[in-house]
């Protein structure tokens, strides 16, 4: 199958998105932001909408409209209790420009459909490598960020006695997700982001207690849905996004079935 | 100093001095604003009026009231009370580090549950825990905030035990309790808030039960 280029450029895209999804997530699932990784992905749909209509790539109306958006979540709440209302009116206003620009463009079917739920044939060359380009930053951010992050995540309480600057990290970790958002969002389609950023994540949590190590079990349960799913597209010419899916569910409920044996 | 949050004004007047080696008891009613107190001491809280000063460079650590974690709370014992590890850029632990941790995981008496899921643990052992998450930076003042409200009794006097362990070795503590028995058997001073008042002294002029006050 790597015969074809473009199952070439999708490997590769996919493999970057599985990493970046899968590290990112473990602190999406901890902060309980599986919410607004669904309702970025609308607004990153709006995006790619608002991009087709302007001609530019869709990536970068992802970019753009995913982290105004963040940006918008991050600043107005930091109370988790007010928090689910802000992100469904930020998604509400971005949702609604989305179908605006979507109606006022020419060419709608198909690219719509395509941002929805990803194509693997459309990857260019160019597009793997801003993608590389992209997962770099995403990784090197949590690097740098790690210590805050774990603190604010995994102990918010502790962390804010600490001295962990609360929004700061918060602003900074959403733009992350933004720009995560985006990157998957070629592969597997605005609609399907939230399986790569939260099941597999999920799926980790049940099977270590480190963090380092659960984001290395997200990535490789990431990875595992991303290359088999990629697999069996070809061999099938089913949709990629759809065996991403299965799989991911089906890694998940074995995580639950594991994790309720070791603990009763 | 006065503490207030917006026209809400929940202490007025109080003043108050910690010395090295302190155990002070603070007690009061719900309410009175005995957690408030503490927010103002982590500068989470800016007093309306006066101000709180330490001796230059005295590091805090804090047990928090209220921490609700899940019974699938995924971080191991260690790796909770590594959360408190300088927030440097660096990502992983160093060695130093992590005999640091080690080291506090032994003297709380936690190095057998170390690897275990927190969330799994028992209110004594989460208790614990958080205790030893707070002695990472290894503060001169230890303020602990009702660490003992939900524990049996046995439980709860280990876990005073260790606290005043720490106390003889330097630590300053700060125990904010409802617990008149306890009062009396740890502290050294009292801080007693009342709604609109408050006293202060050595433990000794601590009535014995809130009833004994009027
Ligand atoms: N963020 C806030 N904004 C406004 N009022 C607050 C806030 N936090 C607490 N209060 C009020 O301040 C008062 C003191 O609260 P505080 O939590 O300090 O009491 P406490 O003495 O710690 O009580 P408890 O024994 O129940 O822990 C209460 O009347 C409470 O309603
Ligand atoms: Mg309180």
């Amino acid at each position: 199958m790597f015969a074809l280029s473009f199952m070439r450029y999708a490997f590769w895209a996919s493999t970057f998105i599985a990493v970046v999804a899968g590290a990112v997530g473990v602190f999406v699932v901890a902060r309980n932001l599986s919410f607004l990784t669904h309702t970025l992905s609308e607004i990153g749909f709006a995006g790619a909408a608002f991009a087709v209509f302007m001609g530019w790539s869709a990536l970068s109306g992802m970019l753009l409209f995913t982290m105004a958006s963040s940006v918008m979540v991050g600043q107005m709440s930091t109370e988790e209790s007010r928090r689910e209302a802000v992100i469904s009116a930020t998604s509400a206003l971005f949702i609604g420009l989305g179908i605006l620009f979507l109606s006022l463009s020419s060419q709608t079917a198909s690219s719509a459909t395509s941002i929805l739920f990803g194509s693997v044939v459309g990857i260019s060359r160019g597009e793997v490598f801003q993608l590389g380009g992209l997962s770099c930053v995403v990784v090197a951010a949590l690097g740098l960020l790690y210590r805050r992050l774990k603190f604010s995540s995994f102990d918010p309480v502790g962390a804010r006695v600490n001295g962990v600057g609360e929004r700061g990290v918060a602003v900074i970790f959403l733009l992350i997700v933004a720009l995560s958002v985006s990157v998957a969002a070629q592969i597997v389609g605005s609609l399907l982001i939230f399986i790569l950023l939260t099941l597999p994540a999920a799926s980790a949590k049940a099977f270590t207690t480190g963090v380092a190590k659960m984001m290395g079990l997200a990535i490789l349960f990431a990875l595992a849905g991303a290359w088999t799913g990629l697999y069996l597209g070809y061999l099938t010419n089913w949709p990629v996004s759809f065996f991403i899916a299965v799989i991911e569910v089906a890694i998940y409920l074995t995580a639950l079935a594991y994790h309720h044996s070791q603990v009763d | 100093m006065a503490l207030a949050y917006g026209d809400h004004e929940i202490i007025s007047d109080l003043s108050f001095e910690l010395n090295r080696g302190d155990f002070l008891i603070v007690i009061g009613e719900n309410g009175v604003g005995k957690t408030t107190l503490v927010r103002a001491l982590f500068n989470q809280l800016k007093p309306r009026a006066g101000e709180i000063t330490f001796a230059p460079g005295t590091r805090l650590g804090y047990v928090p009231q209220f921490r609700n974690l899940a019974r699938d709370y995924p971080l191991s014992v260690r790796d909770f009370v590594a959360l408190n590890l300088p927030l440097t850029l660096w990502p992983w632990p160093r060695r130093k580090e992590r005999a640091a941790v080690d080291h506090i995981l032994a003297e709380t008496d936690l190095t057998r549950l170390a690897d275990r899921p927190l969330g799994l643990a028992s209110g004594g052992e989460k208790q614990r825990a958080y205790l030893a998450q707070a002695l990472v930076v290894t503060p001169q003042l230890l303020v602990l905030d009702e660490s003992t409200a939900s524990l049996d009794n046995e439980v709860k006097y280990d876990l005073l035990d260790l606290v005043e362990k720490f106390r003889q070795a330097g630590v300053t503590v700060m125990f904010i309790t409802h617990d008149w028995d306890l009062a009396q058997r740890y502290g050294t001073r009292y801080l007693h808030l009342t709604p609109g008042g408050y006293s202060t002294g050595p433990i000794a002029d601590l009535p014995a039960s809130p009833k004994g006050e009027e």
